[in-house]
């Protein structure tokens, strides 16, 4: 399989009067095509500046730094705002969370599509129409000839959702960003939305990155999964390895934190994880987990803690050896 | 099953607001609220779900008192509410929302946030207030070093924490949970429903509790109905709806349910679409446009009400599927 994304240490470092806030701390992935990488973390671990990172869109005063960040080989670190605006949108796009905000209420439905081809293809008005009323069939909606004209405004929440896709789709990317995608959405719509996005990731081949704190989504959509906490990754890898073995103290406990329809018991309390983020202004010494961490020993407050191998691919980020892991995750499961 | 009162019923309760679709149209009804009819006994808690836009703000919003129903009955303790003075609808009610963010006042302490409803109420002298406040806060988990804070010192979870005390410094006998823990992250979620298990416990609480997480639903509620454009379209203990949901919209719901299970592919509800727009409803059953089981009756009458069982066990859905004509179940 071929690489599309890759990511070496990327950094994302916002100077503030009290410190400079370490937002996201030397992360490292991949996505190859046709593949789902889910970044799922709570808020404030730094999921959605990593994809504002990698789309060139972040904050003025934020600091981007990464040892590498290509895309389909070609560098992006290296390119100027004028070179970067012809990959955003083009190669590489993004569908936000919230659908509302981010369509322009004063244009029309079919202005916005098309926008994004004549400025990145060589293509008249008409020929860019076309390709809007075959990709709003595409995500499945009806009389999509009558919508071009249509603002904003006129439509539901999960048909704007449903535009937001079709135009990520116009320049046909190879890579998709998806941030939240279903949040704002009910649970009918949203499970229509992500089969949606399924489907046309696996026609298309795209490589998609979503990020959500839904773990009932990653566990659906995913092929691999990165768990986030205080700007670094704690554990990485297959879905399937994630939920049924996961090896951070972390990871464990988001699982024990939702109620499974069947399994839990009724009004039986939850898991929980006690206690607070870090604060990510100036240097973590130890874990950044290690206060909230069931499991933690003198060690995990004075060590730094890098991402190890366990079989399978699956990596983690934990002073304890991949049997007590094990066995840590035997035990959540039974308790 | 029990001859107890219900704390709180409704019967037919409906709320149309005229809604003016563009400057020189003419003004149309949209009934929210169009024609409910729950009970919630003492100890229960009922799951509340349904879809955006399918009244279950208004219906919460008219419980509370907040709001006017233009129609029906809103019976408390087997009285009717307009036996009762605003205030003292609020001493049995009492609302947690889904933002403790916006919900919270700004300028306000921690301490005078939580004590306002004693003050309002005239429940107790002033050297009162600060040890019933300590006690409610220490009941829902907060420290006492917040008593000075003000709303914008504390995370999302404290937050919540605050808007729960606030709601039971009256010890209200109903607590309607909008949205409790929509707003929150998943660590802090599982808290927060753990706090408002034990607190149902210790002070013999009724929730009414309305979610659109049909997971959190399934944890926490005794009874669940389920609301579609204004109307409820099945009621029954929540063990009996998920193990055997009757409408086919309640099975939709259900099965877009995405639970923590790699592997097994995102379902399809099979569900069109569109949510009918609540101004022009379409006729017959408001759900068959959506209905995977449409028959032509579905297009022409309104189905009514098929209500088995009664007490603690009530039991209802409404739909033509399982009409006195078809009484057989599809």
């Amino acid at each position: 399989m071929s690489r599309i994304l890759e990511v070496e240490n990327l950094r994302v470092d916002i100077p503030l009067e009290s410190g400079t806030l370490h937002a996201v701390r030397d992360i490292s992935f991949h996505v190859d095509k046709g593949e789902t990488l889910c970044i799922v973390g709570e808020s404030g671990c730094g999921k959605s500046l990593t994809s504002l990172a990698l789309m060139g869109l972040l904050p003025t005063k934020a600091i981007r730094t990464a040892n590498r960040l290509s895309l389909g080989g070609r560098d992006l670190k290296t390119l100027n705002e004028t070179q970067m605006a012809d990959i955003r949108g083009s190669r590489m796009a993004m569908i936000f969370q919230e659908p509302m905000t981010s369509l322009n209420p004063a244009y029309t439905i079919g202005n916005q599509l098309a926008e994004a081809m004549l400025r990145h293809r060589k293509v008249n008005p008409n020929e860019a129409r076309e390709r809007a009323i075959y990709l709003l069939e595409k995500v499945g909606i009806t009389a999509a000839a009558s919508r071009l004209g249509q603002y904003p405004h006129q439509l539901s929440g999960g048909l704007r959702q449903r535009v937001m896709i079709a135009m990520a789709l116009m320049c046909g990317p190879d890579m998709i960003l998806a941030d939240e995608p279903t949040t704002a959405l009910d649970v009918t719509i949203q499970a229509q939305i992500l089969h949606l996005l399924a489907n046309l990731q696996k026609e298309f081949e795209m490589g998609l990155v979503l990020i959500t704190h839904d773990l009932g989504i990653v566990a659906r959509v995913a092929h691999r999964v990165a768990v986030m906490y205080a700007g670094q990754i704690v554990e990485e890898g297959t879905v399937e390895d994630i939920f049924r073995r996961p090896m951070h103290p972390y990871t464990q406990g988001l699982l024990r934190c939702i109620p499974i329809p069947g399994k839990t018991a009724r009004g039986a309390h939850l898991g929980s994880i006690p206690g607070m983020v870090p604060s990510l202004i100036g240097d973590l010494k130890g874990c950044a987990f290690a206060n909230r961490c069931p499991h933690a020993f003198s060690d995990c407050n004075t060590t730094d803690v890098a991402l190890r191998d366990a079989s399978g691919g699956q990596r983690y980020r934990c002073l304890l050896s991949q049997e007590a892991a094990t066995q840590n995750a035997r035990e959540a499961a039974t308790a | 099953m029990s001859a107890q009162t219900p704390i709180l019923e409704t019967k037919d309760l409906r709320c149309v607001f005229t809604v003016r679709q563009g400057l020189f149209k003419a003004k149309k009804p949209l009934a929210a609220v169009n024609g409910v009819s729950l009970q919630v006994r003492k100890g229960e808690i009922l799951g509340l779900v349904g879809e955006s836009g399918c009244g279950k703000s208004t219906l919460a919003k008219i419980l509370l008192g907040l709001q006017d129903p233009t129609a029906g009955a809103l019976l408390i303790d087997g009285k009717p509410s307009s036996s009762f003075s605003r205030i003292d609808i609020a001493r049995r009610v009492q609302p947690i929302f889904q933002d403790p963010f916006s919900s919270l006042n700004p300028r306000k302490t921690i301490g005078d946030i939580i004590s306002l409803p004693l003050r309002v109420h005239k429940l107790a002298r002033r050297d009162e207030i600060r040890p019933k406040v300590l006690d409610i806060m220490d009941l829902c988990g907060l420290s006492k070093r917040f008593y000075e804070s003000y709303p914008n010192q504390l995370s999302g979870g404290q937050r919540q924490r605050v808007a729960i005390a606030r709601a039971l410094i009256m010890r209200p006998e109903l607590v309607i949970c909008d949205e409790p823990t929509s707003a929150l992250d998943v660590s802090v979620q599982s808290q927060i429903l753990n706090l408002l298990t034990d607190l149902q416990k210790e002070l013999n609480l009724t929730y009414i509790l309305i979610s659109h997480n049909l997971a959190v639903v399934e944890h926490m509620a005794t009874h669940v109905a389920v609301m579609y454009l204004g109307r409820l379209v099945e009621q029954a203990p929540t063990d009996e709806l998920f193990r055997n949901p009757r409408h086919p919209y309640t099975r939709a719901l259900l099965d877009s349910v995405l639970t923590p299970e790699p592997g097994m592919g995102v379902p399809d509800s099979q569900l069109g679409a569109a949510f009918p727009n609540p101004i022009d409803p379409p006729r017959g059953c408001t759900f068959h446009p959506r209905c995977p089981k449409a028959m032509d009756i579905c297009k022409q009458a309104a189905p009514t009400p098929i209500v088995s069982g009664a007490g603690a066990d009530y039991d209802m859905v409404e739909c033509h599927l399982y009409g006195p004509q078809e009484a057989r179940a599809a």
